[in-house]
C-alpha cells in the first residue's frame, strides 16, 4: 500500500460531494439517483481502502451490504419514478394495424 | 502510485460528467466509466471480489436498470422539467458546507497515524487477504448474519416495487376478478371430477 490513506479519504470525500451537489443541483430525478449512487460508491471506496489499511475482512463484508442497499434502493427509486412520471399511453401490439392487410 | 493518481483524475472528472451532462443517458455513461475505474482502484486495494460484483452488479445490473427507465420515460413527451437548476440561488450556502465539511475531513485524517500491515502470500489462494475464498469463507462463517439480512433487505425492496408498479384497480373491478378466478376454479374442479 504505496499510496497514503489520506489520498483515498481525500478522493472519497471529492466523489462523495460531487454526489451531494448533484442531488441539490440537479432536477431531473434520474440524475438525482445517479449522484446517490456515486455517494454510496464513494462510502465503499472508503471501507475497501482502510480494510486493505488494516487487513481486515470486515471492510469488504460492509462494501458488499453496501451494495446490496445501493441495488435495493436504486430498484425502489426507480419504481417510483416510473408510477410517477408513467406514460399515458399503454403500449398494446393489438393496437399497431399500420400494415394490416 | 502513478495508477493511483490516474484513476483518482478519471474519478472525479467522470463523476462531474455525471452530474453535470444535460441527458440522463449521458450520466449513465459517464457513471459506467466512473464505476468500472473504482473496480480497477479495488484491485489494487486487493478486494478482487468486490472488483468483480462492482462490475456485475454495479454495470451490469443497477446501471442496466437506469437505462431501462430511460428508455421508458424518454420514448414519449420529456416527462422532466427542464427549467434553470437550483444552483444560482443555493450556492453560496451549499459552498460554504461543502468546504467547511471537506476541511473537516482533510483536518480530521491528517490527524491519523497508522501504520499500513503488508500482506503477504499467493494472491488468490485461502488465507490470504481480499482473496475470493477469503472472503466467501468470512461471509458464510463469521458474518454470516449481516448476508442474511441483505437478503431480507432485498426481498423487501422487491415487495415494494411490486407494491408500487402492481396493476391498481378500484373496489368494484378487484370485486370482478375474484368472482371470475374463483367461477374458473370452481369450473376446474368440476372438469376434473369428470374426466
Amino acid at each position: 500500500m504505496s499510496v497514503p490513506i489520506g489520498d483515498y479519504v481525500t478522493l472519497a470525500s471529492v466523489m462523495f460531494f460531487i454526489g451531494v451537489i448533484g442531488v441539490i443541483v440537479r432536477r431531473n430525478p434520474l440524475i438525482m439517483l445517479m449522484s446517490v449512487e456515486l455517494m454510496f460508491n464513494a462510502a465503499n471506496l472508503l471501507l475497501i481502502a482502510y480494510a486493505r489499511l488494516w487487513l481486515q475482512n470486515v471492510g469488504h463484508i460492509f462494501a458488499f451490504i453496501v451494495i446490496t442497499v445501493a441495488a435495493a434502493e436504486a430498484a425502489i427509486g426507480l419504481a417510483i419514478v416510473v408510477t410517477t412520471f408513467r406514460p399515458e399511453k399503454y403500449v398494446d401490439v393489438d393496437d399497431i394495424a399500420a400494415l394490416h392487410g | 502510485m502513478i495508477a493511483f493518481w490516474l484513476l483518482a483524475v478519471i474519478l472525479i472528472a467522470s463523476a462531474v460528467w455525471t452530474i453535470s451532462a444535460n441527458k440522463p443517458v449521458y450520466s449513465v455513461v459517464a457513471l459506467l466509466l466512473n464505476f468500472a475505474t473504482l473496480a480497477v482502484l479495488y484491485v489494487t486495494l486487493s478486494a478482487e471480489f468486490l472488483a468483480v460484483i462492482q462490475i456485475i452488479v454495479y454495470s451490469g445490473a443497477i446501471l442496466v436498470l437506469f437505462v431501462f427507465v430511460i428508455a421508458l420515460l424518454g420514448s414519449g413527451v420529456a416527462p422532466f422539467p427542464t427549467g434553470p437548476n437550483r444552483l444560482p440561488k443555493i450556492w453560496l450556502p451549499a459552498g460554504v458546507f461543502t468546504l467547511a465539511a471537506f476541511g473537516f475531513l482533510i483536518y480530521a485524517v491528517s490527524n491519523v497515524k497508522m501504520a499500513a500491515a503488508a500482506a503477504t502470500g499467493a494472491v488468490g489462494s485461502a488465507g490470504v487477504f481480499g482473496s475470493v475464498a477469503d472472503f466467501g469463507k468470512a461471509l458464510f462463517t463469521v458474518d454470516l448474519l449481516p448476508f442474511e439480512v441483505t437478503a431480507l433487505v432485498l426481498m423487501v425492496a422487491v415487495i415494494g416495487v411490486i407494491t408500487l408498479g402492481g396493476e391498481q384497480m378500484s373496489d368494484a373491478e378487484a370485486q370482478q376478478s375474484k368472482v371470475r378466478a374463483d367461477r374458473a376454479v370452481r369450473e376446474a374442479i368440476l372438469r376434473e371430477g369428470k374426466g
